[in-house]
């Protein structure tokens, strides 16, 4: 019983770091309809700059605003002067972002080498608690407990404000919200930031379970596909479920088939995109 | 306080607007009739600024609006009835009249209730489960609370039963007497003639034709010509 739970409990805050990310990557899509693949990179840098700035300060939550607010800028930058120049253009943009993917990667090798890098846990979950009858750390239930958190943050944000209902409005017809005097650029660069914040967050938050190394811009960028296309694009409950799915799936997969790793994650997303082709909760 | 002069519109590869110029005076009820695709909604997108103008200017309370991004247009006085309604679906009716909401004028939420009762009981539902009649009393809503000076209306009464017709007439009427002015595209020959103060046919991307309301009606040569009636 100890074992399923712990496991669970593992593949459950594996999904959270999944969450952070695929919600951004799901905002920007549902909103912009650009698949973005810098979002890896996002993850990444915003991980090494939690790492440094870790290392100087000793400062957890410092490291963590630093990386989420410092990708948030790129985020900004790279959706003011690069992306804008293709909207609504899904091949050059595909291009696009898939350039910036490998320039931040070769990028990070160059300022931080090709050596893993680990981030300590904040002093304050660096222990375990004891759940019934078993150990746990303490740092992966926040992490539970955080990505929760954000998800009812990200829900209050997009149904229950006047700037979630413009980005409502302009997903639903960006045509009529411009029309209407609804700033759809600006809404583009806020979303664009707010992802890239939400990615470069998972960075530093799993840098500590995950570890950040060179690779893992692609390999979280995968997964991060996988979680949208079996949540839905476009969709935060979707990226939330499906986060957990792919969590759980990747998590039991590893310790039940190790040799088939990402067999496991990817055969039900096939399954799912057969059965539902706009994902679980996906419209059209 | 509008002003359109000699602009030239293309759509793709299409060469829509061929030299279009029209006034409109505040308070004025101008109607734009003409067969389909002769350029009437063109018009109303170049001056909203989606489809902006390749040659040609539109001047706007005084200031060029011809290059000026589509929301700045609005948020200086145009508003826009889209033909087919076009409600943003995942957003509730409320929603609607407060995410457009702008400017201390005439129009608020209470005012814009009073006016369509029809929306007051359906607040929380979701647009795109509204009836095409309350649909387009919801497009008109949410353009009339950002107290538009320009209203443009592309073909407001398209699939609308008599009753919400009327209703609609209700609140052409009331805008009018307040001293908005509407660029009303019909194609309901006899909606347009009742309210409008002055109307413009276009055929072939030009305006051809400008008369009153009442001469158009005896004008039997000119409908047949140019509306097919």
């Amino acid at each position: 019983m100890a074992f399923w739970l712990i496991q669970a409990l593992n593949g459950i805050s594996f999904g959270m770091l999944l969450f952070l990310l695929a919600a951004g990557l799901s905002l920007i899509y549902g909103l912009m309809k650009v698949l973005n693949l810098t979002h890896g990179s996002f993850y990444l840098l915003g991980g090494y700059i939690g790492v440094a700035v870790v290392r100087t300060t000793g400062s957890f939550v410092l490291a963590t605003l630093a990386g989420a607010f410092a990708i948030a800028v790129v985020g900004v930058v790279m959706e003011r002067f690069f992306l804008r120049r293709f909207h609504l253009q899904e091949l050059p943009q595909a291009l696009l972002t898939f350039g910036f993917l490998f320039i931040f990667s070769d990028l990070a090798m160059v300022i931080w080498g090709s050596d893993p890098e680990t981030m300590p846990k904040p002093a304050l979950f660096d222990h375990s608690v004891q759940l019934g009858g078993f150990y746990y750390p303490s740092y992966r239930l926040f992490i539970i407990a955080f990505g929760l958190a954000v998800a009812a943050f990200l829900w209050w944000l997009q149904e229950g404000t006047r700037v979630g209902a413009m980005v409502r409005a302009s997903v639903d017809n960006e045509e009529v919200a411009r029309a209407l005097g609804i700033n759809v650029s600006l809404l583009f660069s806020l979303v664009f930031a707010l992802g890239a914040f939400l990615a470069a967050l998972g960075g530093v938050m799993g840098g500590p379970i995950v570890g950040v190394y060179p690779g893992a811009d692609f390999d979280v960028l995968l997964l991060g596909f996988v979680v949208v296309i079996i949540g839905g694009l476009g969709s935060l409950k979707g990226a939330l479920f499906g986060g957990l799915a792919v969590g759980l799936l990747d998590n039991f997969g590893k310790v039940f088939f190790p040799e088939l790793a990402l067999f496991t994650v990817f055969a039900p997303m096939a399954l799912i995109l057969a059965w539902r082709p706009s994902g679980l909760f996906g419209h059209e | 306080m509008l002003s359109v002069r000699d602009i030239h519109t293309y759509y793709g590869d299409s060469y829509v607007l061929q030299g279009v110029t029209l006034e409109l005076v505040p308070g004025q009820v101008v109607a734009l009739l003409g067969r389909n695709g002769v350029g009437k909604t063109t018009l109303a997108r170049s001056i909203l600024g989606l489809t902006p103008p390749k040659r040609g200017t539109i001047v706007f309370k005084d200031v060029d609006i011809t290059r000026m991004p589509a929301h700045k247009i609005a948020q200086m006085g145009i508003g826009l009835v889209p033909q087919g309604r076009q409600v943003f679906g995942s957003l509730t009716v409320k929603e609607h009249l407060q995410v457009t909401a702008r400017g201390r004028g005439r129009w608020n939420f209470d005012r814009v209730t009073e006016l369509f009762p029809n929306l007051r009981s359906r607040m929380r539902s979701l647009a795109g489960k509204l009836s095409g009649g309350e649909q387009q009393m919801l497009a008109a809503g949410r353009a009339l609370v950002a107290n538009p000076a320009l209203l443009v209306m592309d073909e407001p009464t398209e699939g609308l039963a008599p009753m919400m017709v009327r209703e609609l007439g209700r609140g052409i009427e009331s805008l009018k007497q307040v001293g908005t002015s509407i660029l009303l595209i019909e194609q309901q020959l006899a909606f347009a003639l009742r309210y409008a103060d002055v109307v413009f046919i276009m055929s072939k991307g030009r305006i051809v034709h400008r008369c009153t309301p009442a001469e158009l009606a005896a004008d039997a040569q000119t409908k047949a010509r140019y509306l097919g009636i």
